[in-house]
């Protein structure tokens, strides 16, 4: 055992401070941002300004400590509890979905508990579960990852976890297809089919947006559905209805102008962007800290996801490269769709900002990520 | 174990490639919305975000001439309820119905309606609105604000007026002051969060409010109080109706009190000052009642001016040359003009006697001959000349105009009547204002109350002007009316009005109201002293008197008591009688 430590140690030659470093910054800003958003209304609600704020402190602390202990596994190990992991997934979801185990908030049954109780969100687990079985599917399945009849297989297989997620969170449902997607992007050597795919989406999306009216009178997609496109093109003319926060999230954007009101200084936080420190959060941002301050955020994340690539290309093999851009798939479109649906960019839909919305699930589980990442950053070897 | 093709680095370097991109669409996004929305949305937003809240001014004091206030400001709360913010409607409807008084029914109203700000009750007590800011009840907001106070009560109530609910005047010199007392009206803007709950924290932007200027008069308090006194005793010891009293400087038109008993309480404006029995009249009824409580019958009303009148014609006809005060006359207890007989007051005549004793004699036959020499033309001429078909211009308002013959419906029956002040109508100020011009030099002045208005730290800001008229009458004539009216008092009708040590003028008038068959009268009395240099005129008339009701014989000794103190008190000694110097 000894023995094997030492070789272990002399092993670990590099590790990623530059994604630890950001990856802390990021939890600790979003400390701030969830205390300057949540004070007022906390204050307000349970007579303690620092209830939001300390719930996402004891997450981030478990979080830090989940991560720690993660990196300090040897990647390779995740692949033989990525079965046991997606059962798992597949049981939550199922049980979630169909027994009182899965709590109803909002009329959407997203958390798992026990009667009042609610322990976590579901979806967060099932996007790890999902990033680790695709990992190691492509790991397994390098040699024919090309053949259209195993993408479709590898497609077929995550489609039970994506479609439970789907049917209480079409946000996070959209969030996994695209992990999967890009994920089998990676690994495969072809690109056109990928493109022919992005270009049908979007050709599609273009189609809903013009003919928005046409599609409301054939009542092919849901009305809530329809409502929130509607929104999306107007959102002043649904201003009580739909339109509500996506137009206050926008007066708390324009508001900041080029360098913002000042931290804590939001007047959009109290109470007219609703629930600001949740899905909102980067309104409020752009409204304190201001144009500045919100390209610096977009900047971090950048900078993030420019170090899964480093890592991801450095990865001493497939499945810790995959895994990588698992992750690193999660990061960027959570935070490309957040953004996009607080400026109203596309239509809204329930996605919370990587680190800095409130959450403490989705802390915990985006920390058991970081964890991973930077277990396969400690595995690279300099070969020069 | 697979390795890590160039290929997946490839694919994952275009993946991040992808994301750039989705990254610098947002930033573009962001920077559309943040820099050239932005002014669009922070506008929106503030306008969500503000609220407007006037903090009323302090309405200007009045002060009379001693610098006495005598119209001040109390602070009073006004209650309102926001509908958004409450909690326990039941709680604050119980409590703001019960605290102030206002029937649940409407209280519930209000709580109810769906508005930003509904006022429950304005000019609320203090110890009240703090009794309600103690219960703390959310949803209910307490105002300070300035409420009209009178420190005198009713002194001088017809002339100060009062203010409504929203503090701006309804009578009186509130509403003719109101542009310099009101002041101007500050704004908090206060920014709310979404319960529309204000922020303290939050900067405020507060435009201060302007206090209202301080008006300063010449009402003297002290007189006011003296005439009003005597004005209560002589209306109590006659059973009038109403009596008034004017006291002016003769020479500027400064009013040092104006007195119509019975005054109304200016704190309890709207409570009737009689006892008369409200019940089964109409809300029309009551008002009518108010309104007519309010008149000030100094100068809303006209009358018939009788004998005091003959100030005028006398000044008139000496003026113009057609008489003199040695012409003699003869009275044989009438005058036939026309086809009428036009009875003097002494129906057996006052036999031969010269202008000087007729004007004594308050002799109606004299001056039936005077007008008639002066004839329509001219009468009219001295109507215009005096200013009396015009206002005065005093500064209250609703001032009467007189009410006169057409000159070219006057014939000489209406000429004889004019002469001796029947068949018109004046008000008691245009008489006293044409007196004073008539016994000051000859110059027109204008009846006045204010004297300056001062912002609240004391500076002058405005001083009134009012100029003196035209010269009306020679300087020769108006010395010889002074000469005349003395006498009046020394030795004539006038002669209750006499005082020891004083030389002053004046003339009586017993006026018959209409119509003549009721026997009622107004018995009135117009003194002025120091005869040779007036410096105060007082008119006084008493509305309905039951028994005597001789203007020398009731009217006149009130005018001596008032004098008998005023003039000590505006400095003015008496002059040392004779015999002990010699």
């Amino acid at each position: 055992m000894a023995d094997q430590k030492k070789k272990k140690q002399q092993e670990m030659k590099y590790f990623d401070y530059s994604l630890l470093v950001v990856i802390l910054f990021l939890c600790c800003f979003g400390l701030i941002m969830v205390y300057s958003c949540s004070s007022y209304a906390a204050q307000l609600k349970s007579g303690d300004s620092l209830f939001y704020l300390k719930k996402q402190g004891m997450a981030l602390l478990i979080g830090i400590a989940v991560m720690i202990g993660v990196s300090q596994i040897d990647y390779h190990k995740y692949a033989k509890v990525a079965v046991l992991g997606y059962v798992l997934a597949l049981i939550l979801m199922i049980l979630v979905n169909f027994t009182p185990l899965g709590i109803e908030y909002n009329g959407k049954k997203r958390w798992f508990g026990f009667g009042e109780t609610s322990l976590f969100q579901a979806a967060e687990p099932v996007k790890v579960a999902l990033i680790l079985s695709m990992a190691s599917l492509v790991n397994r399945f390098s040699k024919k990852i090309d053949l259209w009849r195993l993408q479709i297989l590898l497609v077929v297989v995550e489609a039970p976890l994506i479609f439970l997620v789907t049917d209480n969170n079409l946000s996070s449902g959209i969030i996994l297809l695209g992990i999967v997607f890009l994920m089998l992007f990676v690994a495969s050597r072809k690109k056109l089919r990928f493109f022919m795919a992005v270009a049908l989406v979007v050709g599609m999306a273009a189609l809903v947006t013009v003919f928005a009216d046409q599609i409301i009178e054939l009542k092919i997609l849901k009305e809530y559905q329809m409502e929130r496109i509607l929104v999306w093109k107007d959102p002043t003319a649904y201003a009580l209805e739909g339109g509500h926060q996506v137009l206050q999230g926008l007066y708390a954007i324009g508001s900041g102008g080029l360098f913002g009101k000042g931290l804590g200084e939001s007047m959009q936080k109290l109470g007219f962007v609703p629930e600001a420190q949740n899905d909102m959060v980067f309104s409020i941002i752009c409204e304190e800290l201001g144009l500045f301050g919100a390209v610096c955020v977009i900047l971090l994340f950048l900078f993030m996801i420019w170090r899964f690539v480093v890592i991801a290309n450095n990865a001493p093999d497939l499945f810790g490269a995959m895994l990588v851009v698992g992750i690193m798939a999660h990061i960027a479109l959570q935070v490309i769709l957040n953004v996009a649906v607080v400026t109203n960019t596309i239509p809204n839909t329930g996605i919370t900002l990587p680190f800095i919305s409130y959450g403490g699930t989705s802390v915990v589980f985006l920390m058991m990520e970081m964890g991973a990442a930077l277990s396969v950053s400690a595995r690279i070897k300099f070969e020069r | 174990m697979v390795p890590n093709y160039t290929y997946h680095r490839f694919k994952t370097l275009l993946v991040f490639a992808i994301c750039l991109a989705g990254f610098g669409i947002l930033v573009g996004r962001l920077g559309y919305l943040m820099l050239f929305q932005s002014a669009h949305y922070t506008a929106l937003a503030e306008e969500l975000h503000e609220r407007e809240r006037s903090i009323k001014a302090a309405r200007g004091r009045i002060y009379d001439a001693n610098g006495v206030v005598i119209a001040d400001n109390r602070t009073v709360c006004t209650v309102s309820v926001i509908h958004s913010q409450i909690r326990d409607a039941e709680e604050v409807i119980g409590v703001l119905s019960e605290k102030l008084g206002v029937e649940e029914e409407t209280v519930r109203k209000k709580v109810e309606k769906v508005s930003s700000r509904e006022i429950i009750k304005s000019n609320v007590d203090k110890s009240v609105g703090d009794a309600i800011r103690a219960c703390d009840l959310s949803g209910v907001k307490v105002d300070e604000d300035y409420k009209r106070y009178y420190p005198f009560g009713s002194l001088a109530s017809k002339v100060l007026g009062f203010t409504g609910g929203d503090n701006q005047g309804i009578i009186g010199l509130e509403v003719i002051y109101e542009e310099y007392l009101k002041g101007q009206d500050g704004m908090i803007l206060t920014q709310t969060d979404a319960r529309g709950v204000e922020i303290d924290a939050a900067a405020e932007d507060r435009i201060e409010p302007v206090e209202g200027n301080s008006l300063y008069l010449s009402l003297d308090v002290n007189i006011q109080k003296y005439v009003e006194q005597e004005a209560k005793k002589v209306m109590e010891q006659k059973q009038a109706k109403q009596v008034s009293v004017i006291v002016m400087n003769p020479k500027n038109g400064e009013i040092m009190a104006m007195v119509n008993v019975p005054e109304f309480d200016l704190n309890d404006p709207f409570t009737l000052n009689t006892d008369v029995d409200t019940t089964g009249l109409s809300e029309e009824e009551i008002q009518d009642l108010r309104n007519r409580m309010w008149r000030n019958s100094c100068m809303n009303d006209t009358y018939e001016p009788g004998s005091t009148f003959k100030i005028i014609t006398a000044a008139a006809g000496l003026e113009e040359g057609v008489v003199s005060l040695t012409d003699t006359f003869s009275c044989p207890g009438y005058r036939v003009v026309e086809d009428r007989r036009i009875h003097c007051h002494k129906v057996a005549g006052h036999g031969a006697e010269t202008f000087l004793q007729g004007v004594m004699n308050s002799c109606n036959p004299v001056f039936i001959e005077v007008g008639l020499r002066l004839g329509t033309a001219n009468m009219c001429k001295y109507f215009r000349q005096f200013g009396l078909l015009n206002r005065t211009g005093i500064d209250l308002p609703g001032e009467a105009s007189t009410i006169m013959h057409k000159e070219e419906n006057m014939g000489e029956v209406e000429l004889a009547t004019v002469s001796f002040g029947q068949s018109f109508q004046i008000t008691p100020i245009q008489l006293i204002t044409t007196a004073s011009s008539i016994i000051n030099g000859g110059i027109r002045v204008t009846p006045h109350f204010a004297v300056e208005t001062r912002n609240s730290d004391g500076t002058v800001i405005n001083k009134f002007d009012w100029d003196k008229g035209e010269r009306i009458l020679s300087e020769e004539t108006s010395e010889t009316m002074r000469h005349v009216l003395e006498q009046v008092v020394a030795e004539g009708t006038g002669h209750k009005a006499y005082l020891e040590g004083y030389r002053i003028g004046g003339k009586t008038a017993t006026s018959e109201k209409l119509p003549r068959s009721e026997n009622k009268y107004i018995s009135s009395f117009l003194g002025f002293a120091p005869a040779d240099d007036p410096q105060v005129i007082a008119l006084i008339t008493i509305d309905e008197p039951e028994g005597i009701y001789y203007g020398g014989t009731i009217a006149a000794p009130v005018v001596a008591e008032i004098f008998d103190n005023i003039l000590p008190y505006l400095g003015i000694e008496r002059e040392e009688i004779a015999p002990e110097e010699e």
